[in-house]
């Protein structure tokens, strides 16, 4: 990213601290022994990973022994949920799971709905949230794992999900959350939630891409998807990535001071963006739940304009955002979390996530709610729909 | 992904906007697959003297509406009837191919407001 370009699509990507990559350095150059040789150079990088390992439990609350690196949030979501299912001794059952995760859920569920298991794909309220009785009633005697994602990655609402592990404990049922966007977002303490298992990927935190990692409390078994050398307590086979282990590891921590060093300011800023672009235009929309939504996130849609053209628009004065729109999308189809939530297609075409970060600045949440409106007005001027047309 | 026609097209719209009384109106798309194109002709002795255009939809619908306005302005009915999509996209350096069929419907909203021209003439 140019200097003069404005950044806000940080739920996509982050860039990497300098800090974290400053950490990671000798790992990319002097330090390249493999930390599972025994010569010096190789016990010198295994302490490094154990310091690192511990870096990412001390975010959560947990022991350097729960967690296990993996590829990032992708992988940590398919071992936490095939890993914890294949491990029970029941061969079928049941999975609850929503209809707003990521696709890296999405697609495992159904993975496992297409050898066996009986699956649910809970609906959410229009806020995006998972309703307990909803919930309850979801539940049955065979109900192996529920998975719901902690912090929605479009909308950004945040579930209840201390009450929600509390349910399904309540029943003997696992709980898997995909918490790649809440982390280091919201505090999260996996010993008070009582989480089975949880997932996080380094490049949404200002780590670097291809590292993630997946928590799993204490006594509860995993069967490994990667086979091999036995790497991870034999749970994740592979060489490790040691440059990203530790950069995750210095990103987390990173990320659990700056919850309440960076941010405050990142909300405030977010606030201000939010109230700004609903009062600018009529007929804006905030997508998501007011209050229970990941901090730095806004997302909101305009009637009567697609969101692809307001994204090549803000492409043009230097603004990266994103949208929910069929048209910007491989498939073709609107969002499913803006469907599940209650949007028609139309609706959902016209929907902008703007996500913030600790390199923006005040200036350029000005400038962006200088840019959008101006843009909305321009696209709403061409279409049929609306005051102009039908 | 789009041509620098495309974006042209796309940022600086050619003949965007609703006209007042027009001779015929062909409206084509639908706004839950995300593009809806409206076409407005001025007709005189069968020969297109003004065409405008509203659009919602992504980029690529709405360049390739402007590109079409380009094409028909001018032309006898006839003449504007015989402009394809592919004439469209070949005018703007191409489409991605994801885009050819959603989003270039411009020539079918262009025939449809001919077509109800000609209902109302024939």
């Amino acid at each position: 990213m140019t200097k003069d370009r404005i950044y806000m699509d940080h739920s996509g990507t982050t860039p990497i601290d300098p800090l974290v990559l400053e950490a990671m350095m000798p790992f990319l150059t002097k330090n390249y022994a493999n930390p599972s040789s025994i010569y010096a150079e190789g016990r010198e990088v295994r302490t490094a990973i154990d310091g690192a390992r511990q870096q990412v439990a001390s975010a959560l609350n947990a022991k350097s022994n729960n967690i296990i690196f993996t590829s990032g949030g992708t992988e940590s979501d398919n071992l936490g949920i095939l890993g914890s299912v294949f491990s029970l001794k029941e061969k079928n059952g049941h999975i609850i799971t929503t209809t707003i995760e990521h696709p890296a859920v999405t697609r495992t569920v159904e993975f496992l709905g297409d050898h066996g298991y009986d699956t649910t794909f809970l609906p959410v309220n229009k806020f995006g949230q998972v309703e307990l009785d909803v919930l309850a009633d979801a539940i049955r005697d065979d109900t192996r794992l529920i998975s719901i994602v902690y912090g929605n990655n479009e909308v950004g609402t945040v579930q209840d999900m201390k009450e929600i592990i509390k349910l399904a404990h309540e029943r003997d049922v696992l709980v898997h959350t995909d918490a790649v966007q809440a982390v280091a977002k919201v505090p999260i303490d996996v010993k008070d939630i009582g989480v089975d298992l949880l997932s996080l990927s380094g490049h949404k935190i200002y780590g670097p891409k291809g590292i993630g990692a997946l928590y799993v409390r204490d006594g509860l078994k995993i069967t490994p998807l990667q086979h091999g050398g036995g790497h991870e307590n034999k749970l994740r086979s592979g060489t490790e990535n040691v440059p990203g282990v530790i950069g995750l590891g210095k990103a987390m921590e990173m990320g659990e001071t700056g919850l309440t060093t960076e941010m405050p300011r990142v909300k405030a800023m977010r606030d201000r963006l939010l109230k700004g672009l609903m009062e600018a235009q009529e007929e804006t929309y905030l997508n998501g739940h007011p209050e229970k939504r990941l901090p730095h996130n806004a997302h909101v849609r305009f009637s009567y304009i697609e969101g692809e053209a307001l994204l090549l628009n803000l492409d043009m004065l230097g603004i990266a955002a994103a949208t929910g729109s069929a048209c910007s999308s491989k498939s073709l189809k609107a969002s499913h979390v803006l469907l599940a939530i209650g949007l028609t297609p139309e609706q959902a075409h016209g929907s902008l996530r703007l996500t913030l970060g600790k390199n923006n600045t005040d200036e350029e949440i000005d400038n962006v709610l200088e840019a959008v409106p101006a843009i909305v007005k321009k696209l709403r001027a061409m279409s049929p729909l609306g005051h102009g047309g039908q | 992904m789009y041509s620098k026609k495309v974006m042209d097209h796309f940022m600086n719209p050619r003949n965007v906007g609703e006209m007042e009384n027009p001779d015929a109106i062909g409206e084509v798309g639908n706004p839950t697959c995300g593009d809806l194109m409206k076409m407005y002709l001025r007709i005189e002795n069968n020969i297109i003297k003004d065409i405008k255009f509203q659009t919602f939809g992504c980029g690529a619908a709405i360049a390739t509406s402007s590109m079409i306005t380009e094409l028909a302005m001018g032309k006898t009915l006839d003449e504007a009837l015989e402009l394809t999509r592919d004439d469209v996209a070949d005018n703007l350096n191409g489409l991605p191919p994801v885009k050819m069929h959603c989003s270039n419907l411009s020539a079918d909203a262009l025939r449809a407001a001919i077509e109800d021209y000609k209902k109302k003439h024939h």
